[in-house]
């Protein structure tokens, strides 16, 4: 019985923590953010170059073979420093290959993932707020993929989409290339500018091999994936901000005390505690379900997304507010946590769409 | 990462299954000698106690069996281990940690063979979670104390036969927490007067006691005199795994759903209310949060870390669980949801109406979520203590 981590795992996240402070701090989590992709390639190598981008990929595809567990540990190192890398895509990329690709397609793919040559990612619905099969919108039609891809995270960075599409067929996933002709890719300025999402507009004669079939379980599991995923990131950017908020609480003397000294600051405080460490926990356990117990993986990814949804928004909007008139600056790093809370909150699905799942799953 | 546990564990797990299977009979089928029998067999396994050393009757339970008998027995909905509820939980603790030899061997016994019931003196009318300004005092005077003072909001004290009980014997110490001493009263002392106090639900569980000119043996002192905060605060800190609650409140999950089922509002299923789905799913994901932070908190025992107080998040959770969950209950179930007992139209025998007024014992009696939250606030992130100390 061990609900944690274990000694490589935690050495694992030293180095996810060494990486942050010395290439990734907030000075440069903010250069990045002024340019035009909203990333780094030089941060892209260094990723690579460390394993975290085919973590969980099999190693006879390029990867390192590791599990979801160990991909938690990295996304919440790097959700705590804000790091602008889209490694949440680039996995969820890869685990529609590894879910839907034939052996062919894993092996022509995989490893230009893995070693983070190409930058994929993976989009899935076409409603901003619905995460259901009937919001696949685009159509694949006698090969040709034609219309838009709304909502296409990390569109400026990535040069591999893989996109859900419905055919006379089913579902399916058509795998487009940023350069092909007919995919032209527009970035929308977004309030989290480390999290830029795209419209692909498409007109797209596609290969065979460029199809995979995806069946609404497959659906439901990358959805899932991509829901521990950002709760993981979660994690590591409330604690954050909690611990941004505490220093300040410390610090600033108001009526000639710090103002954490107060119940209405501390307890407020004590509760963020509260919930992260609860969602931290519910992630954890999804994390763990993934590889180890997939049956389990629905109920579990919905109790950490929906939890960690509700609080960490609470957590960005009172972490400004306790900071008072500074917190409201540009300058000051807290409102960064804010913009991010809002964008985790929809992806994968609000705490609307997963609450209303935990009771269908537990029987109402 | 793992939920295995290993083959020794495991055998262990069988064992307390076996027992269950031949021991425990369905609720209907339990006549009036099952729970003696009950406490006697339990008691001969040595599952009373089970974490205290072999030496004064426990087992040495491992913190992993501890865990696994807990959450076996509540999954069994078995009787308690052992209905000396505060001896088991702290006054045993304090005593095998603090105690005389005499003293262990006088009271230990009692509380594994649930013969004698205790409470805790500690509450005043004036100091609650303010604990260490306590004003009842005793005087030592030869070989015992003379206590005189009042506690009040004492559980149990009705029925008790023993309380644990805090009194200041320095009332000028250097320091606050100084000068307060810890004594083992027999309620029947000469001098012990229990008024009982009724609650909002109509009970009467708790009481105030009064103290006049009660002679104490000093035999019967915990610890030092003087030190009885430290007494009091490592016997509290005597952590449990909340396993076993966790089991209770997912069975209480159970019957909520099974209300919610039963139940129209607005002329419709409320099953087929998004509020009401919601408010049920979000119970189900506190529980699940609670079992999965007592998950990570046992490993942490488990690999020899000391518990600190991260116990108060589960706590917390556990509070506004106790309140919300039979509030939601009475609240959807409208005008026959306040209907007591033996209303025409009342729910579940009024039993959801009953415990909406019930949920103090726990909210309040093992430390108010406020105090909770300064916990957390102070010994977690360090922020500056409440109060003037």
């Amino acid at each position: 019985m061990n609900f944690g981590f274990t000694e490589e795992q935690e050495l694992l996240r030293d180095q996810v923590r060494r990486f942050m402070q010395d290439a990734c701090p907030m000075s440069e989590v903010r250069a990045v953010m002024k340019g035009a992709t909203g990333t780094s390639p030089s941060l892209w190598r260094q990723a690579a170059e460390l394993g975290w981008l085919g973590l969980t990929i099999p190693e006879r595809f390029g990867g390192i073979g590791l599990k979801w567990v160990d991909l938690t540990v990295v996304l919440e190192e790097t959700g705590r420093g804000l790091c602008p890398l889209p490694i949440i895509s680039q996995t969820l990329a890869a685990a529609a290959l590894l879910r839907c690709g034939s052996d062919a397609q894993k092996q022509n793919l995989l490893p230009a993932l893995a070693d983070g040559s190409r930058v994929g990612t993976l989009a899935l619905y076409d409603e901003p707020n619905w995460v259901h099969p009937d919001a696949i919108k685009l159509t694949l039609d006698g090969g040709r993929l034609k219309g838009t891809k709304p909502f296409v995270a990390d569109a400026g960075a990535a040069d591999l989409f893989v996109v859900a599409c419905r055919s006379s067929g089913g579902f399916k996933l058509a795998i487009v290339d940023r350069n092909a002709p007919g995919v032209t890719v527009a970035v929308q300025p977004m309030m989290d500018e480390t999290k830029r999402i795209g419209t692909l507009t498409l007109d797209v004669a596609l290969k065979d091999a460029q199809i995979m079939p995806l069946t609404p379980d497959d659906l439901a599991y990358l959805s899932d994936c991509g829901a521990v995923a950002v709760t993981a990131e979660s994690v590591g950017a409330a604690e954050a901000a909690l611990a941004m908020t505490t220093a300040y609480a410390k610090e600033r003397i108001q009526f000639g005390n710090p103002i954490g000294k107060y119940q209405g600051v501390k307890h407020r405080l004590a509760e963020m505690f509260v919930d992260i460490e609860s969602f931290k926990s519910l992630s954890y356990y999804a994390a763990w379900t993934v590889d180890d117990a997939p049956a389990e993986l629905p109920r579990a990814a919905s109790l950490a997304k929906a939890y960690a949804s509700d609080a960490f928004a609470r957590i960005g909007i009172d972490g400004v507010q306790l900071h008072g008139a500074i917190g409201f600056t540009a300058e000051y790093d807290i409102q960064l946590f804010l913009k991010r809370s809002k964008w985790a909150r929809p992806m994968f699905g609000d705490s609307d769409h997963h609450y209303e799942r935990v009771a269908a799953l537990g029987g109402l | 990462m793992d939920f295995e546990f290993s083959p020794k564990e495991q055998a262990f797990r069988d064992e307390v299954r076996a027992f269950i299977k031949a021991n425990l009979p369905p609720a209907r089928q339990r006549n009036t000698d099952f729970l003696t029998n009950w406490l006697t067999k339990v008691r001969e396994k040595r599952w009373v106690g089970f974490a205290w050393p072999k030496d004064v009757g426990g087992a040495d339970g491992s913190i992993a069996e501890q865990a696994i008998l807990k959450e076996e027995m509540a999954l069994a909905k078995a009787p308690p281990l052992g209905t000396s509820f505060m001896g088991l939980a702290w006054v045993g603790p304090g005593i095998i940690q603090y105690g005389t030899p005499e003293q262990k061997k006088r009271f230990i016994p009692d509380i594994l063979d649930s013969k004698v019931s205790w409470c805790t003196g500690y509450s005043e009318p004036n100091y609650g979670s303010d604990l260490a300004s306590i004003q009842t005092k005793g005087v030592r005077q030869g070989d015992h104390y003379v206590v005189n003072g009042q506690k009040i909001w004492t559980s149990g004290a009705p029925w008790a036969d023993w309380i644990i009980l805090l009194v200041r014997t320095d009332s000028a110490p250097k320091v606050k927490h100084d000068g307060i001493t810890c004594l083992l009263v027999d309620m029947k002392t000469p001098g012990v007067e229990v008024r009982p106090i009724e609650n909002m639900a109509g009970d009467r569980h708790f009481a105030e006691v009064f103290f006049t000119d009660v002679k104490v043996p000093v035999a019967n002192r915990l610890g030092e005199e003087g030190k009885g905060w430290s007494v009091t605060v490592s016997a509290l800190a005597n952590e449990r795994s909340s396993i076993g609650e966790v089991t209770q409140m997912f069975d209480k999950l159970d019957t909520l759903k099974a209300l919610v089922k039963n139940t129209r509002r607005n002329g419709k299923p409320a099953a087929q209310d998004p509020a009401v789905r919601r408010r049920i799913a979000e119970f189900d994901a506190k529980i699940a949060a609670m079992k999965y932070n007592g998950l990570r908190y046992l490993t942490k025992q488990l690999k020899g870390e000391p518990l600190s107080s991260e116990t108060s998040v589960n706590k917390l959770h556990r509070a506004s669980l106790e309140v919300d969950m039979d509030d939601f209950a009475v609240s959807l179930t409208g005008q026959s949801g306040l209907e007591l007992k033996d209303g025409a139209e009342a729910v579940d025998r009024g039993k959801w109406a009953k415990a909406s007024l019930s949920w103090p014992n726990v909210v309040i009696g093992g430390g108010t979520p406020n105090i909770q939250r300064n916990i957390i606030a102070e010994r977690i992130l360090g922020l500056p203590k409440d109060g003037s100390d």
